[in-house]
Parts: structure tokens; sequence; C-alpha cells
């Protein structure tokens, strides 16, 4: 039953954000606005947390495989990749790398040294 | 046997979920990390398609239960948000900076990268959003013009790329702040890099899951508004 509810929540702020994001012409994805409307509804303890916390973390921690269905996409887009393989490749491995050690190296040297209540 | 017994939803999601079972069992078993089950399942699956001549269409619309869990997972985000909050506080401004210079660079590296391999619009615009989560990758390659499913298939082939060499590659460049390591894996590697984050520590895992909703909410705002300047 509380899966069940839990469930309810998540998609009832998934269809809310969705239809918020009809509304402003699409300009942010729906899940986007779904996952910050949930998020001020928990910080104005609209939503208990109690409801939510089961079902969110089995979502998350299995996140992985919802991504296979799409990626097998990779058989009908074949023919784009190799005729473009070069980019492709140099996109997908020296800007990742690089967006990574940006982000890395920027907050660590942004970040307070201790973290708050740990 | 009818084609339309092995082709319906029952067997091609069974499908699915068993090679991602398959393919988690192979990484555990030979603790190599670049063998994520995101690519030997696809790596099967594909092989299985071919062989049995399932077009992809009746294999993703089999499927397409899965893909649309993808968008009430990036929904309960907004919870592990809400748990995590303590451990962001304090750190806010320095955050929502680095995921600022971070959205930027991403999309810059892609167009540069573009120009020097002569890649034109239509494939610039699918590979800017390679960073962020797919459902909104997929909305804003949508928007800008871009090609939704290469755009789809560039997010998980970077998001295994970040995953699977983003913990080593931070400690190479002496990246040791868990914040900023959580931060690095959610901004490059999204779900996966949340995954992989979660594996190392809460802090990372939860900072992790924080970068996937800030960067798609950065990059929704920054790809377009480069692409307005420089396209």
């Amino acid at each position: 039953m509380k899966d069940l509810k839990g469930g309810f929540i998540i998609l009832f702020f998934f269809a809310l954000g969705q239809f918020l994001s009809a509304l402003c012409g699409g300009f942010i994805p729906g899940n986007v606005l779904g996952m910050l409307l949930l998020f001020i509804a928990l910080c104005a303890h609209l939503v208990k947390l109690d409801d939510v916390r089961s079902v969110s973390h089995h979502l998350t921690k299995n996140m992985a495989v919802f991504f296979v269905p799409a990626s097998i996409g990779v058989m009908e887009q074949w023919g784009i990749i190799r005729a473009n393989w070069g980019g492709f490749l140099v996109i997908c491995i020296f800007t990742t790398f690089f967006v990574l050690v940006t982000v890395g190296t920027v907050m660590q040297v942004l970040v307070r040294k201790e973290i708050p209540h740990e | 046997m009818n084609s339309a017994v092995y082709s319906s939803p029952v067997c091609m999601l069974t499908l699915t979920l068993g090679s991602f079972i398959i393919g988690s069992w192979i990484q555990r078993k030979t603790h190599a990390q670049f063998l994520h089950p995101c690519l030997t399942s696809t790596v099967f699956i594909i092989i299985i398609l071919c062989t049995t001549g399932i077009p992809f269409k009746t294999y993703f619309e089999a499927n397409s239960i899965l893909n649309f869990m993808l968008g009430p997972s990036v929904v309960a985000i907004g919870v592990i948000l809400y748990e995590q909050l303590d451990k962001i506080r304090g750190n806010v401004i320095a955050i929502l900076t680095s995921v600022v210079v971070g959205s930027i660079v991403s999309v810059f590296s892609v167009m540069l990268v573009g120009r020097i391999f002569g890649l034109n619009t239509l494939l610039i615009h699918s590979f800017e959003p390679k960073c962020l989560t797919t459902p909104i990758a997929m909305s804003i390659s949508q928007t800008n013009g871009g090609n939704v499913s290469l755009t789809v298939v560039t997010v998980v082939v970077c998001g295994i790329v970040g995953a699977v060499f983003g913990p080593k590659l931070l400690k190479l460049v002496h990246v040791k702040n868990p914040i900023a390591r959580g931060l690095a894996l959610g901004c490059t590697a999204h779900g996966l890099g949340t995954a992989r984050a979660m594996q190392i520590g809460a802090v990372e895992g939860a900072v992790s899951g924080l970068a996937i909703a800030l960067m798609g909410i950065a990059s929704t705002l920054i790809i377009p508004l480069l692409n307005f300047i420089f396209g």
C-alpha cells in the first residue's frame, strides 16, 4: 500500500510537470519540472518523505536498466555514427573526460573544507 | 515457432532484464568496470535481434515500459535531493557555479569538436545534450531540431565512458573531495554516473543525483542560449 501511494505521488508530480511543460511550450522538460515540484512539495511538508522514500530509492537504484532499450537504438543510428566516427568518438570520450575534470576541479577548489552535519 | 510469440512484449522484456542481469553478473565476477551491464546487455540483445531478424522498432515498442520508467526515475531524484539537503548546505553557490561551468564547457567542447570534424548542425544539435539524463536530453534535442535517437545513443555511450573511467580519472587529477567527485560523475555520466557514485559512497551518490538535476536545468537554458549566440 505504501509503495502504491509512493508510486501515485511520483506519477502525479510527473503528470503535473508534463502539464506545466506543455503550458510553457516544452521549454523545460516535464520530468525536470516534476522533480522540482516534488522537491518543493517535500520542503513545504505537503508530501511526507516516508511515503515516497522507498519507491524513489528503488527507481533511482535501478535506473541503469531503463537505459537499455534506448541504447539498442545504436542499431538504427549505426550508419550515421560510422560516417562520422571520428567526431563521435572524440565527443564521447575526450569531451566527457574534459567536463569531468573541469567540474571536479572547480568544485574541489570552491568547496568549503568541512562538510556541515557530518 | 510463430514470430508473433517471440517478438511479443513479454519475451522482449524478459530478454532485456535477463541480459542486464547476466551483464551485471559478468561485471561482478570479472571486477572489470569497463564491462558495464548496459554495454554487455546492448551487445547481447543486438546479436539476438540480428540473428532472429526482429526489427529494432518491434523490440523498442515491446520495451516501451522500461523507457517510460526513465521519466518517473528523474522525478524520484527530487526525493534523493531532499534527503541529502544537509550535506550540500553551505556549498550551494559552489555547486551551482561548478554545474554552470560544466554545462558551458560541455556544450562548447561539442561545438568545437563539431567544427574541427566538420559535423553538420543536425549532428552538433544531437550531440550537445550528451551529458544529460536521457529524458531531458531527448526533449532538448527535439526542441533544437536534433536527431533524438542519435542523442539517446550518445547519452548512453558518454554515460558508460564516464561511469567506467570517471573515478580513476578523478583520482589521477587529485580530485578527492566526495562532493566534487559526486558532482563530476553526475554532471558527465548522469544516471549511470550516479549508479557508480553510489558504489563509492553515500555523499558521492547523493551529490551525483543532485548534479543530474542541476545539469539538466542549467543546460535547458544554456544550450539554446549558446546556439543562439554561436549558431
